[in-house]
């Protein structure tokens, strides 16, 4: 009962730690947006020129240009965009001549499937490697695994994809080199035409992360309670079950929130050579074509994820750290 | 003691792994000075009938989608890679490194408006950044030193702010401050000093993101603009030899993955053995 009364109490004192946090993400991701509308409407030519082509009287642009808007004020034009960002209606993709909102839509579903996707895989994966080589920390399985994920940080995301596909689609013909997705597809269909960009992705993220859980586990295993409970006699595994891992659970999700921020940048690259129809995708499209409305809106979108992915990291941080949590 | 036999000290401390590591950024190294000099072919020239043809004695490598020689092409694309990614790295550790001592030693509200700047920055994921500055800008050879250089400014500005936050505090700097030195000489002569090992394993860290960045924005048809080619533009280009598993684009996709691993592998093997994760 006492229990009880003192975790509500611990929850409500963390309460405000947690709003202060969401706050400080709210107003991160809203410097963030300025910084963005800065550098992107900085553009040498502007959208009235570009839609004109080089053939225009400046007449012609000019009154253009009055009709988008782009005569007024930068700031007034900033939060103008900024509130049709946060009401969800970005204006209207330049090159598809759509509203953005519905070229996002028909993409984001497809873009959060393989991220989700990949976590299922790449979450186990790492748990697995940076737990086996946290406990047999100094051994040869421990320099191995080190020496193999200190080198795949460093491979770019497209010699992965290439060796994919040279081994599974041309050597094996096991699965296909392009990414067909679309609502009709059958699961089957999609799962092996996810088969390739998500094994690319896992690869990717899979390092940082393991390198990361490691860390977090062998952090406790260096801790006095640990030599306490070896001198006791508990049998080694009985210690990294019930004595180390409830205390490395904060610490390990906190680094897989973290690591998980690379998939961001590794679907741009992933999603382009398996011609996959996300979000990434589009948002490399945006920027050959100079669709600058779409482009910012992309942009918005991963922003808001790598801020919601820290965010997370912070508040398990936050949960995970008994100091914090006395009242 | 010679500077032949410092360096054979060097490489003798060094771990396996840090001597592969070495040995690979030094071939790349070599590769991106002298490689124009000893390429067998002009970096443009069409020589080969076939495309896409495999490893031959006249062909090391093979030849490309238009039947030019991949090796020169690739020595070619070496000196790309590895200036534009050394210059940026420089670029984006100077100006960090130098934002970060006016931080750490003026503090006050100059160290809170550079630090709140650099922490919006560093919340935009550096792809994404230098897409949105592609965009803007175009790429042209300049533009792509500057902009991972403005990518990477943040970073390199934390880690630099943080390290002279610990130094600014000791004594020695204090009686500096006392003597009445100028804030650009306690920044030069005492604080810089004092960071120069991490400040270098950040220096290499940051060279092996920008190469990664740079090969990835030229894979994507935004980075290095042709006549001129990058190691990631050689992968783009040859990217339909794919399906026949055509050297052309393995070897430029494995250049690039042997420079940027030797180098992490390099970095790791310098860190004091108590901070290796």
């Amino acid at each position: 009962m006492s229990g009880a009364a003192s975790s509500g109490s611990a929850l409500t004192g963390l309460l405000p730690l947690i709003l202060k946090r969401i706050g400080a993400a709210l107003l991160t991701l809203f410097l963030v947006s300025a910084v963005v509308f800065t550098i992107s409407g900085l553009l040498p030519g502007d959208a009235a020129e570009e839609t004109l082509g080089q053939s225009a009287t400046p007449e012609q642009v000019a009154a253009l240009r009055h009709e988008m808007g782009l005569d007024r004020p930068a700031a007034t034009r900033y939060v103008e965009w900024l509130g049709a960002i946060v009401r969800g209606d970005p204006g209207q993709s330049l090159v598809a001549n759509m509203p953005v909102k519905e070229v996002i839509a028909g993409r984001l579903p497809n873009t959060l499937m393989l991220a989700g996707f990949t976590a299922l895989v790449s979450v186990p994966l790492a748990l697995l490697i940076g737990i086996a080589s946290a406990i047999n920390r100094g051994g040869l399985l421990d320099r191995g695994l080190s020496l193999l994920t200190l080198s795949l940080i460093a491979v770019p995301e497209f010699l992965v994809a290439t060796i994919g596909v040279l081994v599974f689609s041309v050597k094996l013909l096991w699965l296909p080199s392009i990414a067909l997705v679309s609502p009709e597809a059958s699961w089957g269909d999609t799962i092996r035409s996810c088969a390739l960009p998500v094994l690319t992705l896992t690869v990717v993220v899979v390092a940082q992360m393991a390198r990361m859980s490691r860390a977090a586990v062998a952090d406790q295993l260096d801790l006095p309670y640990v030599e306490m409970a070896k001198l006791k006699g508990v049998p080694f595994r009985r210690i990294v079950l019930f004595h180390v891992m409830p205390n490395a659970i904060g610490p390990t999700i906190n680094a897989i929130a973290l690591s998980l921020s690379y998939l961001l940048g590794g679907a741009i690259i992933v999603e382009t050579i398996f011609n996959f129809p996300g979000l990434a995708s589009l948002m490399v499209n945006a920027v050959t074509s100079r669709d600058m409305p779409l482009l910012q809106a992309c942009a918005m979108i991963f922003c808001a994820a790598y801020l919601l992915l820290m965010l997370v990291a912070d508040v398990v941080a936050i949960l995970a750290n008994p100091r914090l949590r006395a009242p | 003691m010679s500077a032949a036999a410092r360096f054979g000290g060097f490489v003798r401390a060094l771990p396996l792994s840090g001597r592969i590591g070495l040995g690979l950024v030094l071939f790349w190294l070599a590769a991106a000075l002298f490689g124009p000099f000893i390429a067998p072919y002009s970096v443009g020239a069409f020589v080969d009938n076939d495309v896409f043809s495999d490893a031959s004695r006249r062909f090391w490598l093979g030849s490309d989608y238009l039947g030019r020689d991949v090796l020169s092409r690739l020595l070619w694309g070496a000196r790309y890679t590895v200036f534009l990614g050394l210059g940026s790295a420089l670029l984006a550790s100077f100006s960090g490194t130098a934002l970060g001592l006016t931080a750490a030693i003026r503090g006050g509200w100059v160290d809170e408006v550079l630090s709140r700047t650099m922490d919006t920055l560093i919340s935009i994921p550096s792809k994404i950044l230098a897409l949105v500055l592609v965009a803007a800008f175009g790429s042209s050879l300049t533009l792509l030193l500057l902009i991972p250089a403005i990518t990477y400014t943040p970073g390199n500005f934390r880690i630099s702010r943080a390290l002279a936050m610990n130094i600014v505090g000791l004594d020695f700097v204090s009686v500096a401050r006392a003597r009445g030195e100028s804030a650009r000489w306690i920044a030069t002569r005492e604080v810089l000093p004092n960071m120069i090992h991490p400040w270098l394993a950040d220096l290499g860290l940051r060279f092996v993101f920008i190469v990664l960045l740079l090969s990835g924005l030229s894979f994507l048809g935004l980075g290095v603009q042709p006549p001129h080619a990058d190691l990631g533009s050689l992968v783009r280009e040859n990217v339909s030899g794919l399906t026949y598993g055509a050297l052309a684009i393995i070897a430029p996709a494995i250049a690039i993955a042997t420079l940027t691993v030797g180098a992490n592998l390099l970095i790791d093997a310098l860190k004091p053995v108590d901070d290796r994760a």
